[in-house]
């Protein structure tokens, strides 16, 4: 949401400056053009700036789909703002489309009046055909003529910047992105420095390189300074962020970050086992790097054993933790009720993803709550917490770690694709602000003479006893447990007993969260609940009727098992109450039958979050 | 400081659960030998841990009195793989059977065997789904009559050694349930091995498959059907030990009688350290009755162990990085203070 402020002067240039409350960019090209590359770039440099930014990165599931063609387009969207935001926007301001392919999936995005800019030089014959263009959009007058339209030749200027440094065709092309950013800059008056010391740093190797993407950027650039072709640019001033030092974070990290310190903490070591999946695969990732906080990674074989390993670990007595997206989580499934019986501590993240099946492996969807909720043979209750942006990945894995290892219990960990890879601002937390987990192992008996695995505290809790410990030998397993004892028993009083003991025990977890909280009025026309990913639309959304002095609030859930006990009379105390959703309803469904309250659906499974603006559209229609 | 252990005997492991397995089954010498190892292992009864999947013989850590986990099917392996890094100073051994280990489990098996994670897999053979009432496993006999193969078998069987040894396992052996000095002998040596120790035991599921193993187990028999493997020492087998395995031009193994010509030296020596496993794979492929069917340890070689390795690379980032620090962790990268 561009908002042109009345701060337009001219500097020596002879250019105009206009400052700008919020801008939203979306690079797009082909999946090999370097366009989330330059995007992570342009986010740092504004974050680092001191910009609030909300990121939406968005590629095909090929690593190289066919070049120039509508399935391959990568592009990676950014919203960055001189106030709070909380998403990567809905409408684009400034386009760079590198290919025809890319301004074809993308221009519908982009605002009337917006900045396009577009490599001339890949808008062929070749290019425009796979597109399915059977002429060039560049040359009509009529189909970009709402845009602010830039031809550039960034081929050819990549290729003579780079001139005389011995380098490839190819390899001189591969440089564009650094073009296209360097304009960018130029448009937003950003800072070159911190992306010349990446690439200083990250092609040290390669001196020639690192020269040619220097020159790249400062071509793309000069060229914005210099051609007639650009008449503005724009400012968009820092934004007002609670003071502190901030890094940015995506969710991955921030969950990966988020695990470590708790372990580190507790004065634990930490063992994650897991399996490559697309999009959990970079907390593994994360986490392998810190083996000198005592962080262990376990690449397994499959999902299954990860989530078995997982469970070992935590029967020898390490905090546990094992992540994949919904196809693993559904391998895993049999290994997480065996977690269930045993009552064993491990949190399982799920980052979501579009399905059934291998379904859309790099987008993002809400469609695995249920799943988490059912998803196991027998009665098989666990906790479930999801995260609301990045940066909350952070929080929300510590304390998945501290109900899993104060309740006893495997906890999962919902995340999405959209939050896993997004990314915001993080204001890095004092050490001291932050709250150790209490990991306690028994050292005395608590049987006459014998340790009993299944003897309960009040809050129907049992011990935890690393494997090593002298006199405490006890035997676990699959089989249903007598209580107390833990020996394998099958009466049919005892196996009523304990269903019942171990979905009371979960739901007393209810006692031990927050309270529910809403932002706006606590009663009035309309709750609009939500959960997990789309905090940021829902919270936007919800704002603009708040300011309207409508009777809108907005409940974000981070527990979606046990419900923070006040859910019920919190719903009751609204006319309506919409449970908008990236599934077809799965929130909705759990509070229609838990409170027999007539939620209301606002679903979309598009692999693609919510826009701020169908939210508020469909909201109106409810008032 | 040497600290004194206490003398533990075969009854300190004993649990106070009833045994639960068919009368005369198998299960039952096994258990009975392993409660004689483990006292004389030196360690002490905490740092044991048996780990099972699902079947008759994964019931066994509920009769030891030791830490135990009866997983789920296919996946003790993976389980005690977690354990093991949870707890790297426990000795943790797996109990699993031919359809846990070989069937459900299959992949599990190989890779912690290829990890060479210091885990002492033991796996009971009986050739049959006992628990589950009698239907043909990975190991049955082509032909094999069971309740799900009316009209016998089509399944061909693998042999647990010739996975083991394709996964590059470095301790291969194999006992019968029956043959109580040599199991204890075998599990002994698996007990002592630094890395996976993969043992096949021989037994008898009297109940679905009896007497499978009758070759190798009955007195009268198993002199001329099995032979012991002894390192460094010539293959020679039968009641009169007059026969020998001798390795041909074709580089096959046969059965030949010692004399006419024929002495021990011409017979194949075993080697359980060969740094190639062609030899221990070619004993794996001997089957009764073309052959009679190697006993003892095939192959012990020694390479670098998982867990091991964790610690040792967790040690080193310590080392080099210094123990981890989350302030300077959350302060990587480009930060920005906001006044």
């Amino acid at each position: 949401m561009a908002s042109p402020d009345v701060a337009t002067t001219s500097n020596a240039t002879g250019k105009q400056f206009e400052q700008l409350d919020d801008v939203v960019i979306r690079f797009a090209g082909d999946s090999g053009d370097g366009m989330q590359l330059a995007g992570t770039q342009f986010t740092n440099v504004s974050a680092s700036f001191g910009n609030d930014v909300s990121t939406l990165p968005d590629f095909p599931a090929e690593i190289r789909a066919p070049a120039g063609s509508l399935s391959g387009v990568s592009g990676f969207q950014l919203q960055f703002s001189s106030h709070d935001i909380y998403t990567p926007g809905d409408n684009v301001d400034t386009l760079v489309a590198m290919n025809p392919a890319a301004l074809k999936t993308s221009l519908a995005d982009l605002k009337r009046g917006g900045t396009l800019i577009v490599n001339e030089d890949a808008y062929d014959k070749g290019n425009l055909t796979k597109a399915g263009y059977d002429r060039n959009p560049l040359d009509s007058a009529d189909e970009l003529a709402g845009y602010s339209l830039h031809r550039v030749p960034m081929t050819r200027l990549t290729r003579d910047a780079v001139d005389g440094l011995g380098l490839s065709l190819k390899e001189a092309d591969r440089c564009k992105n650094f073009f296209a950013l360097g304009l960018v800059y130029w448009l937003y008056e950003r800072d070159r420095t911190p992306t010349e010391d990446w690439v200083k740093s990250k092609f040290a190797k390669n001196p020639d390189i690192v020269e040619a993407n220097l020159r790249a950027l400062k071509a793309g650039s000069d060229f914005g300074y210099s051609t007639e072709s650009f008449t503005v640019h724009y400012r968009v001033s820092p934004a007002k962020l609670k003071p502190g030092k901030y890094r940015k974070m995506t969710g991955n990290e921030a969950l990966a970050f988020g695990l470590a310190t708790a372990a580190k903490l507790a004065g634990e070591e930490l063992i994650f086992s897991g399996y490559p999946i697309t999009p959990a695969s970079d907390i593994l990732h994360e986490l392998s790097k810190l083996k000198n906080f005592g962080v262990k990674t376990f690449q397994a074989e499959d999902e299954i054993a990860a989530m078995a390993a997982a469970v070992g670990a935590a029967f020898g007595g390490s905090l546990s933790v094992t992540a994949s997206s919904g196809p693993g989580i559904c391998l895993k499934g049999e290994a997480m009720g065996l977690g269930v019986i045993t009552e064993l501590p491990i949190v399982i993240v799920n980052v979501q993803r579009g399905g059934p099946s291998t379904g859309l492996p790099t987008k993002t969807e809400q469609s695995d709550l249920l799943l988490s909720m059912f998803g196991r043979n027998g009665e098989s209750p666990l906790p479930i917490v999801a995260a609301a942006t990045p940066a909350d990945c952070f929080d929300a894995a510590q304390e998945a770690m501290r109900l899993a290892v104060e309740f006893m219990t495997p906890v999962v960990l919902l995340s999405d694709g959209y939050i896993a890879n997004g990314a915001e601002p993080w204001r890095i937390p004092e050490i001291s602000d932050l709250t150790p987990i209490r990991v306690e192992h028994p050292t005395e008996l608590n049987g006459d003479d014998d340790f009993l695995p299944y003897k309960r505290d009040e809050r129907l809790v049992r011990p935890w006893v690393r494997t090593g410990t002298p006199g405490f030998e006890h035997r676990l397993g699959g089989l249903e447990k007598a209580d107390v004892t833990g020996h394998v028993e099958y009466s049919p009083t005892n196996h009523q007993h304990m269903t019942d003991v171990r979905e009371a025990k979960v739901a007393g977890i209810a006692d031990h969260i927050p309270e529910q909280e809403v932002d706006g009025p606590d009663s009035g026309k309309l709750l609009v609940v939500s959960w997990g990913g789309t905090y940021g639309s829902v919270r936007t959304a919800v704002r603009q009727f708040i300011s309207r002095g409508e009777t809108v609030a907005h409940a974000h859930l981070r527990y979606l098992n046990p419900f923070p006990r006040n859910l019920g009379d919190l719903l009751s105390s609204y006319d309506k109450v919409l449970v908008p959703e990236l599934n077809n309803g799965q929130l909705r469904f759990l509070l229609r039958n838990e409170f027999l309250v007539d939620a209301q659906g606002f679903n979309k499974v598009q692999g693609k979050p919510f826009l701020v603006g169908e939210l508020v559209e469909h909201i109106e229609t409810l008032l | 400081m040497s600290v004194e252990l206490p003398v533990l005997t075969a009854k300190d492991f004993a649990s106070d659960q009833e045994l639960r397995w068919c009368p005369r089954c198998g299960d039952y010498s096994i258990l009975a030998q392993m409660k004689k190892v483990l006292p004389t292992l030196g360690i002490p009864k905490e740092k044991f841990v048996f780990v099972s999947g699902i079947g008759c013989s994964s019931r066994f850590p509920y009769y030891m009195d030791t830490f135990g986990f009866h997983s789920i099917h296919g996946r003790a392996p993976a389980i005690a793989t977690g354990v093991k890094l949870a707890s790297p100073d426990s000795q943790v051994w797996v109990i699993t059977g031919d359809g846990d280990a070989l069937s459900i489990g299959g992949n599990h098996l190989m890779h912690a065997i290829r990890r060479n994670v210091n885990l002492k897999i033991v796996l009971f053979n009986n050739q049959i789904y006992g628990l589950t009432k009698g239907q043909y496993s990975p190991t049955s006999p082509t032909g094999k009559r069971t309740k799900s193969s009316p009209y016998g078998s089509i399944d061909n069987p693998l042999s647990p050694l010739s996975v083991a040894i394709g996964s590059e396992a470095s301790f291969v052996a194999r006992a019968v349930d029956v043959d109580i000095k040599h199991l204890t002998m075998v599990l002994e040596r698996a007990a002592h091995h630094h890395g996976t120790s993969f043992i096949e035991v021989y037994q008898d599921c009297n109940v679905f498959n009896s007497g499978a193993f009758l070759y190798a187990s009955k007195k009268d028999k198993k002199a001329d059907n099995v032979v012991y493997l002894e390192h460094g020492k010539p293959l020679i087998f039968g009641k009169q030990r007059d026969k020998g395995i001798r390795v041909n031009e074709a580089n096959r193994p046969e059965v030949v009688e010692l004399g006419n010509g024929i002495t021990e030296d011409d017979l194949l020596f075993h080697d359980e350290q060969s740094p190639e496993p062609s030899l221990a794979f070619m004993l794996a492929r001997m089957r009764y009755p073309e052959f009679p069917e190697p006993m003892g340890v095939f192959r012990d070689v020694e390479r670098p162990v998982y867990d091991e390795q964790v610690e040792l690379q967790m040690n080193a980032a310590r080392e080099s990085k210094g123990d981890g620090d989350l302030e300077a962790l959350f302060n990587t990268g480009d930060t920005w203070t906001v006044e």
